[in-house]
């Protein structure tokens, strides 16, 4: 019966808990000398061998069982926290691959018991880590590039109630969303009734482009604020005429410049406060 | 019944501050008792601010346009302030439009946008009489 | 986990349109969802509520938080047991309106949600299912 079979596994590791531990411990060590110290090793596998022990008492016999929520819970932070860390894979996987070290030297401890069973669940335990290791890098991967897309389109305050956000580069549906949100945020935040998108940097205007700079032009009348294209180069001019593309009523100018002297023109209250 | 949204009037003005989540019948009550207060009161305009709204859906969409156009009949100008952003991305999304409603970032800008017609009666007053001294 | 996954709501009246709202929101964020992402989300629950009474003379909602392993969702139902809509196509398209409303809740909404599936027959009820994850 399987689930005896592993509870007399958990009293053979109990009962040998210090050899296989130091074993197991000095294959880390070896392999992670400088990266972390011996003493944060030794918390990080006591968790690990206790949890361990406790999933195989309580009838565990694969890593998805129940038994073993806790041992997961700590093989994943511990893996996400090396991904973090700038850890390699490998660095990672080794701390659990390790324990196998240990089980080996079982048979000269005079063990007799086949620990195979043992053996299998040490790969699937590491299979785990190297999972969990991958979607923290995702995860990360993902966060940089969020972190990026912000840092890519500054929303900044060019005059009393003016912002303007200049765009350079290529124009997806991800960014443009993260452009009208900012925008459209710092336009509450500063009380500012202008706002002018720049894409003098942007080598290209596709319908699509065109389609979410006039969503952003209407959302931002919403709310009570106009706002005006600016930069718009002899070339895309073209393409959107090409393009049959409807720019509708949206004021739209060549340079910044002269759309900032058209913001401040339209509302000349607030020109005339800015000049006094 | 449910509450209703109070109205307050300042001036030639009635302000309405939309600040919990409208059930569909106390939108269309605040819609009637605006018609009515602005007959009454012979406002010249209406400030509904929306800045405790979560979400604008067709309805209440509806709504707001619908107190404009009625507001216009009755010579009086609404201005909707403090859309959030993301109810105004939401809007645009969703194909609401707000068709021919004046909007303004806050109360106090609605305020100044209704100032420059409540001035025009007596600028014109001013200008005619003016125009009279010279010949 | 102490949260509600799931809740089921029934919609019969105005004010449970309201309740169906702030359930939904809840769980947008449970789901943490971006806040515009909820503002859509919310939104489309609410015409797809409004819907349900207007059109299927009532019916329920189950709304619940999902997850795939990596990323959180919420997802919500909306189930009546009405007429149905006889022509599917028809009735997505923007501006149609069977209802004197503005003809955007049920294409509207399809555009505000990462999934939109629909189930529909004459005499059959209609059912609507949509979700959106978080990014």
């Amino acid at each position: 019966m399987p689930p005896v079979a592993m509870q007399s596994l958990a009293q053979i590791l109990t009962d040998h808990a210090d050899a296989v531990r130091s074993a197991w411990i000095t294959a880390v060590a070896d392999e992670l000398r400088g990266r972390t110290s011996r003493g944060e090793l030794e918390r990080e596998q006591a968790d690990i061998f206790d949890a361990l022990v406790e999933g195989l008492q309580r009838g565990g016999e694969r890593i998805g069982d129940e038994p073993f929520d806790q041992l997961r819970g700590i093989l994943s932070d511990v893996s996400s926290a090396r991904a973090r860390l700038g850890f390699t894979p490998r660095e990672t996987a080794v701390g659990v691959f390790a324990l196998k070290e240990g089980l080996y030297g079982l048979s000269a401890q005079g063990v007799t018991t086949d620990v195979t069973p043992l053996l299998r669940l040490v790969d699937e335990l590491g299979l785990f880590t190297f999972e969990s290791f991958a979607a923290a890098r995702e995860a990360i991967i993902v966060e940089q590039s969020e972190q990026l897309l912000e840092l890519s389109t500054p929303v900044v305050k060019i005059w009393e109630g003016v912002v303007a956000v200049p765009l350079v580069g290529t124009l997806d549906s991800a960014r443009t969303q993260v452009v009208m949100e900012t925008l459209l945020n710092t336009l509450v935040e500063t009380g500012s009734a202008h706002a002018i998108i720049d894409i003098t940097g942007v080598p290209a205007v596709d319908t699509q482009v065109a389609q979410h700079l006039l969503k952003t032009v209407v959302a931002a009348r919403l709310m009570g604020a106009e706002c005006t294209i600016s930069g718009i180069r002899p070339q895309i001019a073209q393409t959107i005429v090409a393009l049959g593309i409807e720019f509708g009523d949206i004021r739209t100018r060549a340079t910044l410049a002269d759309a900032l002297v058209d913001a401040l023109r339209s509302d000349r209250r607030t020109a005339a406060t800015v000049l006094a | 019944m449910t509450e209703s949204v109070p109205i307050l009037k300042i001036g030639t003005t009635l302000l309405v501050s939309i600040q919990v989540d409208l059930q569909d019948d106390t939108a269309l009550q605040l819609q009637e008792d605006l018609a009515d207060r602005i007959t009454r009161t012979g406002a010249r305009g209406v400030i509904i601010d929306i800045s405790g709204l979560e979400i604008v859906d067709s309805f209440i969409g509806r709504m707001l346009a619908a107190v404009a156009a009625i507001s216009r009949v009755l010579d009086a100008q609404t201005v909707v302030v403090g859309m959030r952003p993301a109810v105004a991305i939401t809007m645009v999304e969703l194909g609401l439009s707000l068709g021919g409603v004046r909007t303004a970032l806050d109360v106090e800008r609605g305020l100044a946008m209704l100032e420059p017609d409540e001035e025009s009666a007596e600028d014109v007053l001013l200008a005619a009489a003016a125009e009279r001294e010279q010949r | 986990m102490t949260t509600a996954t799931l809740e089921r709501l029934a919609v019969s009246t105005d004010a449970d349109v309201v309740r169906v709202r702030q359930a939904v929101r809840t769980f947008a964020q449970q789901a943490r969802l971006s806040l515009v992402d909820q503002t859509k989300f919310v939104t489309a629950a609410s015409e797809l509520a409004r819907n349900m009474l207007v059109y299927g003379g009532g019916g329920d909602v189950e709304v619940e938080v999902v997850s795939d392993g990596r990323r959180t969702g919420v997802r919500a139902a909306f189930a009546d047991e009405g007429p149905g809509i006889p022509d599917l196509d028809l009735a997505l398209t923007d501006g149609w309106t069977s209802g004197g409303g503005l003809g955007l809740g049920l294409s509207g909404s399809r555009r505000l949600v990462g999934q939109f599936s629909i189930d529909t027959a004459p005499g059959a009820g209609t059912r609507v299912e949509i979700a959106t994850w978080s990014r």
